[in-house]
């Protein structure tokens, strides 16, 4: 039986939920009705939900300029496959032997882990660095390797979940059968393993997708930009799309600007849009397990 | 790992006057100097304040909504709509500063934003519209709303899992005797969240000195008029190193900020682990 005052709260949970819900879609909805807008229409009236006259412009702008949003785009994609693979990995590599307890050394492994989650240099020493030591500026390694390869708070995930969750009996009659730590790895840990990698990846995924800052940083040839990039600099002064833009030859006066800058964005994130609800399980889970031992 | 070790040998250089042409090792040393022009600018007084007030506000409006909207979702029965819920209120989390700094434009900007054109000209018939981008004092609340819309789905979440580990058969006591439900969460449902809470406030007082770059040089668009709203520590450094060229200021707040937020950190850690100790992260 459902007491009057549970039915309140239900409710109540509902309104809440309802409106938490529409704070958190409709800025979106308003980015891609904005990209939609006509130019004209947007510059006079502001960005609305109900544009007097819908156009495709802006998107038209960016077919005119595949090859600069093409590019960003593709280095975006190359940035998180490899950055994701390498960080899943050297992560389920690295727990693997911290979940090992019984090793020599492994305690001091572990702290040394846990130190990076502490203390680190901060922008300055990290940026220097980079650019002295290891010379990252303008290359590919700038964008992979500063602060997403590895993540501390990961690697301890994983090795709990290989302390955890995988049964003891499995390494043993395993090593019964006289496979070696490497082979028992490869052939029993990491299918055992799916759900904790599948979260690992996608959290490394998301990172280095919407990574800007390694661009900001140690980026500063525009061939090398990213779509964050390039959102970024866009940001910086809607200037920067007659640049970007090349030899369209078309000044910046005669550009859709109001509306193009939306369009760029919802480029930028529709594959997180299209990806997230299936992967929304593994993402929520991820978190919680963070949570309970974060 | 090796990211994150090589650096700190960069740390001595907040006591370094650094040129690239000598490099680390062959730039002289010049002892404290670095700090005391850092603290002799005003500078250091907002952004330590900021970084600080902000922190600490953001805390605590973190844990009372985090909290409230857990329970609240626990409420619902239906998994499918509360799938749909969650799914809605995490997708702000997923978006990178530049995306959230484009929607925030897209409400604010002054010609062309939605605010400006249906509420201040449209409802409230004024002239003219704000200049939310010149104007400091609208940017503590543009900040913080900003910041709780997008960690409010992860927040939630961080309660729910601890509200999922409590035992029904409190509520079932609870409801033969005829409490309301309000009652229930008072009486039950907060006492019992209460050590997740604590914990969680004091890890987060750990990061006190740390700030979101993003969201304090992106969505602000990094326009000086507001500056004494939205400088932190972070963006700074960050100004200082790579737009003005100053290194040894920028060394100096960066060192600074490594060193007290390591001591934050390990004294939260410490305090964590005297109260609980499977708590504490080491």
């Amino acid at each position: 039986m459902v007491s009057r005052d549970q039915k309140t709260w239900r409710i109540a949970a509902h309104i809440v939920m309802i409106l938490l819900s529409a704070a958190a879609l409709l800025p979106f909805l308003l980015l891609i009705i904005a990209s939609f807008t006509d130019d004209t229409v947007a510059l006079l009236n502001g960005y609305s939900y109900f544009p007097e006259k819908w156009s495709l412009g802006a998107y038209e702008y960016i077919l005119e300029n595949k090859d600069t949003f093409f590019k960003a785009y593709g280095m975006t994609i190359l940035v998180t496959v490899v950055g994701t693979a390498v960080n899943i990995v050297l992560t389920s590599l690295t727990a693997y032997v911290l979940s090992k307890r019984q090793l020599p050394g492994v305690k001091i492994m572990n702290l040394f882990v846990i130190f990076t989650m502490l203390f680190n240099g901060g922008l300055v020493a990290t940026y220097i660095s980079y650019v002295t030591i290891f010379h990252v500026k303008d290359t590919i390694f700038g964008l992979l390797l500063p602060s997403l390869l590895m993540n501390a708070f990961m690697i301890m995930l994983v090795r709990n979940y290989f302390e955890h969750s995988i049964p003891e009996d499995i390494y043993e009659s395993a090593r019964i059968d006289g496979a070696n730590e490497f082979v028992i790895f490869i052939k029993l840990v990491l299918p055992l393993s799916v759900p904790i990698l599948a979260t690992v990846g996608l959290m490394g995924g998301i990172a280095y997708w919407n990574d800007w800052q390694n661009s900001l940083y140690y980026i500063d040839d525009k061939s090398m930009y990213t779509i964050q990039a390039v959102l970024n600099s866009i940001n910086e002064g809607v200037a920067a799309l007659a640049t970007l833009g090349g030899n369209s030859g078309v000044s910046l006066s005669e550009l859709p600007t109001t509306t193009i800058r939306m369009a760029v964005a919802v480029v930028g994130i529709l594959p997180i849009l299209v990806i997230y609800p299936f992967f929304q399980k593994y993402f929520a889970k991820g978190l919680m397990a963070g949570a309970v031992k974060g | 790992m090796v990211n994150n070790y090589i650096p700190l040998y960069g740390l001595q250089l907040a006591f370094k006057q650094f040129s690239y042409q000598k490099g680390i090792n062959g730039s002289p040393w010049i002892g404290f100097k670095n700090f005391k022009f850092l603290f002799a600018s005003n500078d250091a007084f907002i952004m330590v304040r900021n970084t600080l007030l902000y922190n600490i506000i953001w805390i605590i409006i973190g844990v009372i909504f985090g909290v409230a909207v857990a329970i609240l979702f626990n409420e619902i029965l239906n998994k499918t709509v509360q799938k749909f819920y969650q799914t809605a209120i995490l997708l702000p989390y997923l978006m990178s500063m530049v995306v959230v700094a484009y929607l925030v434009y897209a409400f604010l900007a002054t010609d062309t934003g939605l605010i400006n054109n249906a509420i201040v000209k449209g409802l409230l018939g004024r002239e003219e519209g704000i200049a939310w981008y010149m104007e400091s004092k609208y940017w503590p609340f543009i900040l913080t709303f900003v910041q709780q819309w997008k960690q409010i789905g992860f927040g939630m979440l961080l309660y729910l899992s601890s509200l999922l580990g409590i035992d029904k058969s409190y509520y079932e006591a609870a409801m033969l005797d005829g409490a309301t439900k309000w009652q229930q969460i008072r009486m039950i449902t907060v006492p019992l969240l209460k050590p997740t809470i604590i914990m969680l406030t004091i890890l987060n007082m750990g990061q006190i000195f740390r700030s979101d770059f993003g969201l304090f040089f992106q969505v602000p668009m990094n326009q000086g008029a507001l500056l004494s709203a939205t400088q932190t520590i972070d963006t700074y450094v960050y100004t200082a190193l790579l737009v003005n060229n100053n290194f040894g200021m920028s060394a100096a707040a960066s060192f600074l900020q490594s060193v007290v937020g390591f001591i934050f950190i390990v004294g939260a850690n410490a305090i964590v682990r005297k109260m609980d100790k499977n708590s504490s992260l080491f």
